[in-house]
């Protein structure tokens, strides 16, 4: 297999149990591979699935049926029936995900929650912090704003914070969902050059972009997502 | 119920109180007999052993040293009545540490890392607020470098405020040290931030176990999608 990613028949829907256990069908028989520097722009209205492929390729949320495969370290993962610690190892090495929100501990310097992805794979503190804040400066978080908590930042600066997180690692595969949502001009270009710096040199990227603007700097293919059928 | 920990890897046990969180602790920290059933626990030089059959000198070696207990509330885990310094020492000296000064400098070390000023060193920890005891009883803990921590609503007793810098301080803890670590909380933030993978328990029964954000974003049983969905978010 060449694919970065290859899904094959992926389905997910949720039960509600405290809703009256009403069953939402979002996803059955979807298929998709990704090749090494390719970006492929999920589309679709809101609702039609989008974020549940990446949040299961990420294992975050868990696949009723098919396979979702990921090259990892040389092997391949099904990301729908790997062992957490799997997981975790694919999250660690290859897999990076940027979602629309910051979810960090309070009061930890912007600098350090960037650094963490690098920290997890063993880097030394201060290497890992000195290419956080590179990366940081490169999305145009001034050097004053890196030793501060980002819990205090604009919507668009914690989103940059987001992004250099998984930029600073290097990750063979990235999933960005919005990106670029909360951007003013200026700073959608920074993300949209690191999106296709990354993709030359051969990362695997599927994307949620709804800004037709980034859409076609970054999006070397595009996937239409269509609606399920809703079961009872 | 079944379950297994790994080296490295932090658990967590969520659930309303009266679920059972804490006797599942105990049960397997050699605090508590089970009824029945087995608690293996890899020893470094004997395999796995059942922690409830093996000596009882055996089994308080273990727990003093590789082993560590962090409670609740600071002062049951603490010795009230000596300094700061001695309730570090006192572990090591359990383990054979004779050396007055390597004792001293040590525990002067185990200060500094959770963050204590360390000219408290020998002050009563009944002087300490219950941040700082509980960043005391920490540094008691991890002295003599365990394998593996329990740990019962560690931050529960805290302010908002301290309990920011204590999670940032145990999850620095955890990974630079490449420990496992069992910890019971009811607050599904602190499972978020610490835990790698959680149980979500029930009337002394695990009814969902999966990897921690799959859990708490993609909850599977009834009683979980409850739990995940009355969360407060300030």
């Amino acid at each position: 297999m060449t694919a970065a990613i290859r899904i094959e028949g992926l389905a997910k829907s949720f039960t509600l149990h405290n809703q009256g256990g009403v069953r939402l069908s979002v996803l059955a028989g979807f298929d998709l591979a990704v090749e090494p520097g390719e970006c492929v722009a999920l589309r679709g209205p809101s609702g039609i699935g989008k974020s549940t492929v990446l949040r299961c390729i990420y294992g975050n949320y868990r696949a009723d049926g098919g396979r979702i495969l990921v090259r990892h370290r040389g092997g391949t993962v099904d990301m729908a029936a790997a062992h957490p610690r799997e997981i975790l190892a694919v999250r660690s090495d290859t897999v990076g995900y940027v979602s629309q929100f910051l979810r960090v501990i309070p009061r930890v310097a912007a600098e350090d929650v960037v650094a963490e992805p690098l920290r997890n794979r063993g880097a030394d503190p201060r290497e890992a912090r000195q290419a956080a804040r590179g990366v940081l400066q490169s999305l145009n978080i001034p050097a004053a704003l890196h030793r501060l908590a980002p819990a205090t930042f604009s919507g668009g600066e914690q989103q940059r914070v987001n992004l250099a997180r998984v930029f600073v690692a290097d990750y063979p595969v990235l999933l960005l969902d919005e990106p670029t949502a909360s951007l003013d001009r200026e700073n959608r270009d920074a993300a949209i050059g690191l999106i296709r710096e990354a993709v030359r040199r051969g990362t695997a990227i599927v994307g949620i972009f709804h800004d037709s603007e980034v859409r076609d700097a970054v999006a070397t293919r595009t996937v239409p997502l269509s609606a399920a059928r809703e079961a009872a | 119920m079944s379950f297994d920990i790994w080296p490295g890897e932090v658990l967590g046990i969520v659930g309303e109180s009266g679920s059972g969180k804490t006797t599942v602790l105990n049960c397997i920290s050699a605090r508590l007999e089970p009824t029945s059933g087995t608690v293996e626990y890899a020893t470094r030089h004997d395999g796995p052993a059942d922690i409830y059959r093996i000596s009882e000198p055996a089994r308080r070696l273990l727990m003093r040293t590789d082993w560590g207990f962090v409670h609740q509330n600071p002062q049951e885990g603490l010795r009230m009545e000596v300094s700061a310094g001695a309730n570090i020492g006192e572990r090591l000296m359990a383990v054979g540490a004779r050396h007055y000064g390597n004792i001293r400098e040590t525990a002067t070390d185990w200060l500094d890392k959770v963050e204590m000023d360390t000219g408290r060193m020998d002050d009563l920890p009944l002087t300490f607020s219950g941040g700082m005891q509980q960043r005391l009883q920490i540094a008691r803990n991890l002295v003599t470098a365990p394998r593996i921590v329990f740990m019962d609503e560690p931050t529960g007793n805290l302010d908002v405020s301290v309990q920011a810098r204590l999670l940032d301080l145990l999850r620095g803890l955890v990974s630079d040290l490449g420990l496992a670590a069992v910890i019971v909380t009811h607050d599904l933030a602190v499972a978020r931030l610490l835990s790698h993978r959680l149980l979500v328990m029930r009337r002394g029964e695990i009814v969902e176990s999966g990897l921690t954000d799959q859990v708490l974003d993609d909850p599977q049983h009834p009683y979980s999608q409850l739990l995940v969905s009355s969360v407060l978010h300030p």
